[in-house]
């Protein structure tokens, strides 16, 4: 009998228990999560990266900055009002102030100065003029072009006899450009007038220099010395207040409500929505029809309204109340995102085979449903700081946010809005930071979304 | 379709009654009201005043008066502007304010279409890099850092040229108008143009268009025929909102560019708490906005057949 060679007698070995052998294919690389692998995404995004890193600075310069910067936000230095960045702050130091008997160092003829122009005073005289019954003196901060453009009138007499004054007025060292106009009996300009030019200089007394601290040893100083003024790094703004040290204040609150308002009112439309979409049935369309009503206000109209329900009382900054309106407002949103996702995971085949597989509700929930929107949640809230700031500026700058004199950017921009013109680094600085966090925060949340969903990924 | 009108509607008259109620009973609890102030001088004044005014009543028949005289369409009278309707106010000032949302709308739709179509064509070329800097720039910048840059500029614009090519602020005519519909439509186009980019990308890369592709279509009849229509329905969405947004948002732009428009009224009848004022304008805008979504989305119903509304 022939036997088959490929079949082999069965010995009783054979029948020994495999062992650890595994018929898987082996990994050639490790497992990653599904976080480790949207934050390999994240940082293969450079701009969401960069953004990230701006960020971490902008906090850096809103909780170390004051550390280091121990500059009051409130403290006004009037001998700087508005000035910009890298001004002059040099200024020579003189003797105190004496009033002028508007004789003492009059020699010479016409409309001249007498003594040095300071920002301590200018002093001006001029001859009687042969038509005049009396004067009328102007300052202007340009050459005036004709005789009813001179500028701010500073001093109207009431005879021909007064040929001398003093000015004080809010001094600041640059040119200025006076006129002398006469005026005939009745008090009208009768067309002769002459202008003069004045270049002020900072000087500043040795009782100022020792009452600021601004000299180790006051008592040398000689008329004459020179002395540094204190720094601005980013200028003052027109109460004289530090720049630099205002928008770190003011970066403290609009964080504060850029941060802590998205937080809480996601938090709350997390768990609305996810209530909503495990109830379901009923429960479900009466509390979504709720959020629809909210979603229905007209969102700014009623932002202002709530800053005066939650009422601003004298010297409370309205950074509460604002918080609350906003909270109240903006959840809807997240209820509906969160609400859609839960039912539509409920769904899910692999919901359904954990189901199958005698899973609890807890695991179910703690397992498949945050894991599972969680990516979502934390693209919102990163979409949801910025409109949370931009709101914050909005309405403290239409005035009814933030109450001064508590720093906020927005409120720093409106006072910034109305000097302008002639000292923009007031509104540029504010501006900037506000554009500066929300450009970051809207990049980073670009690049979050494009990280952690797949969907989006393939399609751009 | 008439029952899906209806019923959106019926919903949009409730949404209206509870925007209505809510601003009410919130706006009665503030401390203070408008006669408190220089006008009441004693007790005998403000008493006659608030029994003039019907404040002297309980809230809930104050309630029930105001709410009688809202469907009539009456609001009554302005507390602190003398013997001014609040239907006055409303029919003087809304013009000005829709006007500038008009055009910012136009703006902000037109602009965000044309660019978005744009950087989807030049996708990852140089204009779309500098079409998406821009819009970058747009959303993050807020639109009162938008109204005093382009003031400044025109005022320095104006000075150098030495005569005015726009007028740096007030109302009145189309030159007016310009620079202000433009800030307030930036932001909405710059959100515009995003969502255009990228619903034009997905239909640049859909079936019908490699289909319409290989019948030899030229490129424009692909363009305007198929991407443009398709990839505007996402775009129109959110036209509503967006209407929203502005109309109620030309506060600030209102306030920079010194334009007589209702917001300003607003926010100062806020402030006054005048009672009539603030209820006929949330009121008024309420519906305004609630209406407006309801247009958008019978639009886009029947712009879109693929969208059966129910």
């Amino acid at each position: 009998m022939a036997t088959n060679k490929t079949i082999r007698t069965l010995r009783p070995a054979d029948f020994e228990p495999l062992g650890d052998q595994s018929s898987a294919p082996l990994l050639v690389r490790p497992s990653r999560s599904y976080w480790q692998d949207a934050w390999g995404r994240l940082k293969a995004n450079k701009r969401a990266l960069v953004s990230l890193y701006i960020i971490i600075a902008l906090m850096i310069f809103t909780f170390i900055g004051p550390l280091v910067w121990r500059v009051d936000p409130a403290l006004q230095d009037i001998d700087q009002i508005s000035i910009a960045p890298g001004a002059d702050r040099r200024a020579i130091v003189v003797e105190p102030f004496e009033a002028w008997d508007g004789l003492s160092g009059a020699e010479g003829s016409g409309f001249r100065l007498v003594g040095e122009p300071t920002t301590q005073s200018v002093r001006l005289k001029w001859d009687v003029m042969p038509a005049a019954e009396a004067y009328r003196l102007y300052r202007n901060i340009y050459p005036p072009q004709s005789l009813f453009a001179l500028g701010l009138p500073l001093l109207e007499t009431n005879n021909n006899q007064q040929t001398a004054y003093e000015d004080r007025l809010d001094l600041s060292p640059k040119t200025y450009y006076y006129s002398i106009a006469a005026l005939d009996e009745l008090g009208q300009l009768t067309g002769d007038y002459d202008t003069l030019t004045a270049d002020v200089t900072r000087v500043i007394t040795v009782n100022e220099v020792r009452s600021r601290g601004l000299v180790e040893n006051p008592d040398a100083l000689q008329p004459g010395d020179q002395v540094m003024l204190k720094w601005h790094p980013l200028g003052t703004d027109y109460l004289g207040r530090d720049m630099l040290a205002r928008l770190m204040a003011g970066a403290r609150v609009s964080l504060f409500i850029g941060l802590l308002a998205p937080l809480m009112f996601v938090t709350f439309g997390v768990l609305y929505g996810a209530t909503a979409g495990f109830l379901s049935g009923r429960v479900d369309s009466v509390m979504m029809r709720f959020a629809d009503f909210v979603v229905a206000l007209p969102f700014l109209l009623f932002m202002i309204l709530f800053q005066v329900v939650f009422g601003i009382g004298p010297g409370e900054s309205g950074i509460i109340p604002m918080l609350i309106a906003l909270v109240i407002l903006s959840w809807p949103a997240t209820a509906r995102l969160v609400r859609g996702q839960i039912l539509q995971i409920r769904e899910e085949a692999y919901v359904s085979a954990a189901r199958l597989l005698g899973a609890s509700h807890n695991y179910l929930i703690l397992r498949h449903m945050i894991p599972n929107t969680l990516g979502v949640i934390l693209v919102t809230l990163t979409f949801a700081v910025p409109t949370a700031i931009f709101t914050e500026a909005f309405l403290s700058f239409i005035g009814m946010g933030v109450a001064p004199p508590t720093a906020s950017w927005g409120s720093m921009s409106n006072e910034g809005l109305k000097t302008m013109l002639t000292h923009p680094h007031e509104l540029i600085f504010p501006a900037l930071m506000i554009s500066i966090t929300v450009l970051a925060f809207n990049l980073l949340g670009d690049g979050l979304r494009d990280a952690l969903d797949a969907k989006m990924r393939s399609s751009e | 379709m008439w029952m899906y009108t209806f019923k959106r509607l019926i919903q949009g008259v409730i949404t209206v009654w509870f925007i209505a109620t809510a601003t009410f009973f919130g706006m009665h609890n503030v401390p203070g009201d408008p006669l408190s102030g220089e006008r009441a001088a004693n007790e005998t004044i403000r008493a006659n005043l608030e029994a003039r005014y019907g404040l002297d009543r309980p809230l809930i028949e104050q309630y029930g008066i105001f709410m009688r005289n809202m469907l009539r369409g009456d609001f009554g009278i302005s507390y602190t502007q003398q013997n001014r309707e609040v239907n006055d106010i409303i029919r003087e000032h809304f013009p000005v304010s829709a006007t500038l949302g008009v055009l910012a709308v136009l703006f902000a739709a037109l602009g965000g279409i044309l660019w978005g179509a744009l950087t989807a064509l030049y996708r990852n070329r140089l204009p779309d890099y500098i079409i998406m800097f821009l819009v970058i720039l747009g959303i993050s910048v807020p639109s009162f850092v938008f109204a005093g840059i382009g003031q400044l500029t025109l005022v320095n614009l104006n000075d150098a040229l030495g005569f005015s090519v726009l007028p740096v602020a007030g109302w009145g005519t189309v030159a007016h108008m310009l620079l202000p519909a433009l800030v307030l439509g930036l932001g909405t186009m710059a959100y515009m143009t995003r969502l255009m980019r990228s619903s034009m990308l997905e239909v640049m890369s859909s079936d019908y268009i490699r289909t319409a592709k290989a019948k030899g279509l030229s490129p424009t009849r692909i363009f305007t025929r198929h991407q443009l229509r398709n990839a505007v329905l996402p775009v129109i969405t959110v036209l509503g909102p967006a209407i929203a947004a502005i109309t109620t948002g030309g506060f600030v732009v209102e306030l920079v560019f010194a334009i007589p428009g209702l917001g300003r009224y607003f926010v100062q009848a806020v402030q006054q708490l005048d009672y009539t004022v603030i209820m006929g304008t949330t009121v008024f805008y309420g519906s305004f906005l609630v209406f407006m979504v309801i247009v958008v989305d019978l639009v886009y119903g029947w712009i879109d057949p693929r969208v059966r509304l129910q």
